[in-house]
């Protein structure tokens, strides 16, 4: 299913980069995955050959260091990614969430101050957005920017930051508006350099899983940053961050229909090996239905995916159907996983096993990029 | 003695490249063209099954041969240090063999491409009938020096780079792990692997070489290379347009098989039962 060749969205040239990047993973990062694991995040040195190879930020265009491809080549790297198990890198936040919100808010002298930078690697982005007391919530976040002597000064922390351990720029998004204005109408985005004084990055965080994720609280005490650090207008952040999520569900939508495929196709090889009461498990009824069910679910979310994608290169994605694929499908992994770790027997809560990693990487699909209640929520406003 | 399967010929008394005349002339320009083999073999990733027809090939994924991806690299970096001018990939294959010219020497950096292109993705491609092809490819398009992987993957011959060399008349560099041009472009110096060593030698140009895992490292096709390559030249031939009439297969395949799987191992008691059973059962002494 994720065979090159095999779907209709992709045309050739898409299917020559699918291979090029699959080996990517294969090579360079999944034999070093377990060690990162272990340390908790990713060596910069994979960044920059991310980036020489041209893995970063391929949808930005080529005056900036992209390729200036449609969305379809990067759904190619988040779909592999997630295809080859390597749940560590944050590629997909630094050139689909982060490098969007500069190409789109950003003023030409912000765009070739940092784009070409976070195509080559050399800059590492986040975004911090979710709070200690604000996730769902946004509009209960306390950071907050005041303006002071021409220039803007940014207190308050963050938490659960994807990249936030490696990252360079940082997008804050915090409080700008007049006491008394509702937070949405009062909500900026700044683009700050991490080594700033006042930015203080927390410890990585230990997750249940994404373990080689440099995921971390970000703290800022009085970081002053300049006018030219204002993304976009000031006051405007919610209404670009609303425009910017569809993008963000699809990605994990699509991260999470390859990790269904590959965790169905290591259960497939292993259950066709175990051998159990004089035969192969794979022999047994309950094992033949349980895969058949599966198989079903997951062709039909990767045709559901499929229709998203092409019609989010279309421009023309909405938010709630990128909800729906997001919830759907990230239960439908979840569900994968858990089966997949069942019909590996002891075998699945080996971490050695890809799929006990998988089942481990899955559960927070659920609850970042908005949680699956947030979802369901903005579905039932469109019925 | 000479080999018996060289006949009668005599020594060539002509300077080593005579598929054309004006080759002195040739190599007295600076700039050189590279002639590099690809060929689409089974992704050394997958698992092989045997069928009923031998090897399954359906729906299993191809790309092309590993060292031949040595080769491409070797003669990409010569163009980026300027030694070579200009890249042609050829492959010898099927319909599909067209992907490992696109996919690969095309995005790589190779500059065009022909396919010697068969009716057939299943036929079984012998080295003497490929090293024929490579000889009339290298005469049409002059090249200076044709790279060719040490062996393909699915088969293991490792003879089509030494039989081309022996058609051509040209020196031959085989399992080459080093390679460096000479000032005046004429000659290479290369290391080649052995089984007992390393040996270097200087190697007159034109030549042919065979390439190794140790020569480099070879590159990803980049986004924009990709894209790039969908509009470099890429010219179809068939054997007959090349002159080659003769293709009567000079190898039989008569059964294609499994490795047998590993037998349990056994104690044995003492020496003399060790050396009965290694020159009774395995037959190895």
């Amino acid at each position: 299913m994720t065979d090159i060749g095999s779907r209709n969205v992709f045309d050739s040239d898409h299917d020559t980069f699918r291979a090029s990047v699959r080996r990517f993973f294969e090579e360079r990062v999944v034999p070093f995955h377990k060690e990162w694991e272990k340390q908790g995040f990713c060596p910069r040195s994979l960044w920059k050959e991310a980036g020489e190879n041209g893995f970063l930020g391929v949808a930005m265009p080529e005056e900036y260091g992209g390729a200036g491809t449609d969305i379809l080549y990067s759904s190619v790297i988040w779909e592999e990614q997630s295809y080859a198990g390597a749940s560590g890198p944050g590629f997909h936040l630094h050139s689909e969430i982060v490098m969007p919100y500069l190409l789109n808010y950003g003023s030409e002298e912000q765009k070739k101050n940092y784009l070409p930078k976070l195509a080559s690697g050399d800059c590492i982005g986040a975004i911090a957005m979710t709070e200690p007391s604000a996730g769902s919530d946004l509009q209960g976040i306390k950071t907050n920017a005041v303006r002071k002597d021409g220039q803007w000064v940014i207190n308050g922390s963050k938490t659960y930051i994807t990249n936030g351990g490696n990252s360079d720029l940082a997008i804050v998004v915090a409080k700008t508006g007049d006491k008394g204005t509702k937070v949405a109408h009062g909500i900026s985005l700044f683009l700050v350099d991490t080594n700033l004084p006042g930015f203080t990055k927390g410890n990585l965080l230990q997750k249940l899983g994404m373990k080689a994720q440099d995921t971390c609280e970000l703290f800022f005490d009085n970081v002053t940053v300049p006018d030219s650090a204002l993304l976009g207008e000031e006051n405007k952040g919610f209404y670009y961050l609303m425009n910017e999520l569809p993008q963000e569900r699809l990605l994990i939508a699509g991260m999470a229909i390859s990790a269904c495929e590959a965790m169905y196709e290591w259960t497939r090889e292993f259950v066709k090996d175990r051998k159990a009461f004089g035969r192969t498990i794979a022999d047994l009824q309950t094992v033949k239905h349980r895969m058949a069910d599966m198989k079903m679910q997951i062709a039909a979310g990767r045709s559901f995916y499929d229709d998203c994608l092409l019609r989010h290169n279309e421009g023309k994605l909405d938010s709630a159907t990128a909800s729906m694929a997001k919830a759907w499908l990230t239960d439908l992994q979840c569900k994968v996983a858990d089966e997949g770790v069942q019909l590996h027997g002891g075998a699945g809560y080996m971490w050695e096993y890809p799929i006990c990693r998988a089942y481990a990487d899955a559960r927070v699909q659920r609850i970042y990029g908005g949680s699956n209640e947030i979802m369901k929520e903005l579905i039932a406003r469109t019925i | 003695p000479r080999p018996f399967f060289l006949g009668n010929r005599q020594p060539s008394r002509k300077p080593p490249c005579s598929h054309f005349p004006d080759m002195l002339h040739r190599t007295l320009q600076t700039k050189l063209r590279a002639l590099v083999g690809v060929k689409r073999v089974i992704d050394y990733t997958v698992k092989i099954r045997v069928g009923a027809n031998g090897v399954v090939t359906d729906g299993v994924r191809h790309s092309a041969n590993p060292f031949d991806e040595n080769a491409i690299e070797a003669a990409v970096q010569m163009k980026e240090k300027k030694i070579v001018n200009e890249i042609v990939a050829v492959t010898i294959g099927g319909p599909k063999s067209v992907e490992v010219l696109r996919g690969s020497a095309l995005a790589l950096g190779c500059d065009k491409a022909i396919h010697v292109k068969l009716d057939s993705d299943d036929t079984q491609l012998e080295p003497l009938l490929v090293a024929k092809a490579l000889q009339k490819i290298a005469g049409e398009v002059e090249a200076d020096m044709i790279l060719l992987g040490k062996q393909a993957i699915d088969d293991d011959c490792c003879q089509t780079p030494q039989l081309l060399a022996g058609l051509m008349d040209a020196p031959q560099a085989t399992w080459v792990s080093s390679m460096e041009i000479a000032d005046d472009k004429k000659s290479v110096t290369i290391t080649r692997e052995l089984d007992d060593g390393l040996q270097k030698l200087q190697v007159p140009l034109p030549a042919v070489f065979s390439t190794d895992y140790r020569l480099n490292e070879p590159r990803f096709p980049t986004l924009p290379n990709i894209m790039k390559a969908k509009k470099k030249p890429l010219q179809e031939k068939t054997l007959a347009d090349l002159g080659i009439t003769d293709t009567t297969p000079r190898i039989k395949v008569k059964a294609v098989s499994e490795p047998p799987k590993r037998a349990a191992g056994v104690t044995v008691k003492s020496v003399d039962e060790l050396v009965d059973k290694l020159k009774n059962e395995a037959k190895c002494i």
